[in-house]
């Protein structure tokens, strides 16, 4: 588990005070995949290197399980990092280092015995499926496979924290999918906490349990993905279920509603309820229905027809627990 | 039409036997000031691991900057009563290894410092995360990341040296470039200068070579 309470952080530029953390918040369970997403500008790298001390934060707390790595001794902070595995957007391996004497580093750090060493990182390879590369340079990898040793070189002071820093931004769509499977294999599999901080809307939907969406510096909205894309009134909600392509042009008159539902309600007949019951027209302007982790998710936009009783309707939909947003009527 | 005497040949020898020495010597203590140097000049640079304004300011202006804006040939002259507080002698090619140690240390240090600066920082960064130390993040990281640009360092200053072996002969550290002096400026003896031009030519050839190879042999990138 990881937990960041009020976390500031004010840099000074020319003179004048410049607030890039405004109070960040969160907290992580064991277990879960968490994602921060934000345009650039927000404040996540600055969040990044707070969260690892590499920045020393104004003020707020970091913990992991309970333990505080703020406020610390620069020797209490050394092993305190070695809870959290770092997970960089170019891997950051050292090129003067064979696969396996990366994976090695952070355990000749704490002192392992040499045999130790080596049937860990025999171990760490098999696990992100890299044996065959082991005595390989890293530039003789392919960014999904360096992307790998760099998650293996995470894991090998058995963490508590998988933190990624935009893991997958520097990688095509079919390996960004092979390293986000690999995440969650390996959070099933080592029942690790994971926070992954990235600007890509399909990292969150193909990966994370949860989301903060950061602006500003400030966490502006935050649940499990469940909440948030119910959430008609959020902004995260039409980023991860986006209606495709551009919003139609309107042509009829009549009311237009977007509907946002999840699960049990998605594999309902709604629109053909609505017109059996008020008995009037439904016109779908443009849907989305996707399926991300185990939960389908449907985003409608609707028009009724101009003599529709709007009220009842929305009642009616709100009531079997649909999110209604009223867009416009003429 | 015979310049090549015994004597001559002995002398020949004598000279490069001198020049190696002096490039040795200076060479290696060169390698070894200059790589603390240049590590530390880094370290304690603007965004430096360690970052220590006025000892980087001293070591920046003072001693790097001020000592290269001096020419060698000036350098070398104005070190001579140095030299011999420190060794002893004024001549020699060990008296004038003081100098061209001297003249060369603050160029290496700088060839360093830019070997360092292009390892970049999020191999730094990942070291300090991984629970590095700033000794262990310079000696497991940095160095060995940066090791082509210093293997390239070496080759260059190790050829700058033997430039500057040269004119250090004319001021007593004998070597070859006293050899051209006495006998190709002097005597004007065409094969002698010949001669330890075809000498010096090779010696740049074969540390530029063997530089070159170990400079590959280490680069991973």
């Amino acid at each position: 588990m990881i937990t960041v309470s009020d976390l500031r952080k004010v840099y000074q530029q020319d003179g004048k005070d410049v607030v890039a953390l405004d109070g960040v918040s969160l907290e992580v369970p064991t277990g879960k995949i968490h994602g921060i997403v934000g345009h650039s500008g927000a404040g996540k790298s600055t969040l990044v290197r707070c969260l690892t001390l590499l920045d020393q934060p104004t003020s707020g707390t970091v913990a992991v399980n309970g333990k505080e790595l703020t406020n610390v001794s620069t020797d209490e902070l050394r092993n305190a990092r070695r809870r959290i595995g770092m997970v960089f957007q170019h891997a950051n391996l050292f090129d003067s280092r064979t696969t396996e004497q990366n994976v090695a580093y952070p355990l000749e750090l704490g002192g392992m015995p040499k045999a130790e060493i080596d049937a860990k990182v025999a171990e760490l390879l098999e696990l992100v499926g890299l044996t065959r590369f082991a005595k390989g340079y890293p530039s003789q990898l392919s960014g999904g496979q360096r992307q790998r040793v760099g998650i293996a070189r995470a894991l090998a002071t058995d963490p508590d924290v998988l933190l990624c820093d935009e893991p997958t931004s520097a990688l095509d769509p079919k390996t960004t999918d092979e390293i986000l499977d690999l995440v969650k294999k390996l959070r099933d599999r080592l029942n690790i906490t994971v926070l992954i901080i990235t600007h890509e809307m399909h990292v969150v939907k193909q990966a994370c349990d949860s989301v903060s969406l950061l602006e500003g510096g400030k966490i502006v909205e935050h649940g499990n993905i469940e909440q948030v894309i119910t959430n008609a009134e959020g902004t995260l909600a039409s980023t991860l279920l986006p209606l495709p392509g551009d919003a139609p042009r309107i042509e009829g008159e009549g009311p237009i509603l977007d509907l946002l539902y999840t699960g049990g309600q998605a594999t309902q007949p709604v629109i053909s309820s609505i017109a059996r019951l008020f008995n009037t027209d439904v016109n779908v302007l443009a849907g989305s229905v996707e399926q991300l982790g185990n939960q389908q998710y449907a985003h409608l936009r609707l028009q009724l027809a101009p003599d529709a009783d709007l009220d009842a309707i929305v009642n009616h939909l709100k009531s079997t627990g649909i999110a209604v947003t009223v867009k416009g009527a003429k | 039409m015979d310049f090549f005497t015994p004597t001559v040949l002995k002398a020949v020898g004598q000279a490069t036997v001198e020049t190696l020495q002096m490039v040795l010597i200076s060479g290696v203590i060169t390698v070894i000031i200059g790589l603390l140097l240049g590590i530390l000049l880094h370290v304690t640079g603007k965004g430096g691991l360690a970052p220590v304004r006025w000892l980087n300011a001293i070591l920046s202006t003072v001693i790097v900057n001020i000592t290269r804006s001096v020419p060698f040939a000036i350098l070398m002259v104005a070190l001579i009563p140095f030299a011999a507080m420190l060794i002893g002698t004024a001549l020699g090619p060990i008296a004038a290894s003081v100098s061209l140690t001297i003249g060369t240390v603050p160029f290496f240090a700088r060839l360093v410092e830019t070997a360092l600066r292009d390892v970049s920082a999020g191999k730094v960064d990942a070291a300090l995360v991984m629970g590095s130390t700033k000794l262990q993040t310079i000696r497991k990281v940095l160095v060995p990341e940066a090791m082509p640009g210093i293997i390239s360092a070496v080759t260059t200053t190790l050829v700058t040296l033997i430039g500057y072996s040269a004119m250090a002969g004319l001021v007593g550290g004998g070597g070859l470039g006293r050899l051209a002096y006495n006998y190709g400026y002097v005597r004007y003896n065409m094969p002698i200068m010949l001669a330890t031009i075809v000498i010096i030519v090779i010696m740049v050839q074969l540390v530029q070579v063997i530089g070159d190879a170990i400079a590959r042999k280490v680069d991973h990138r």
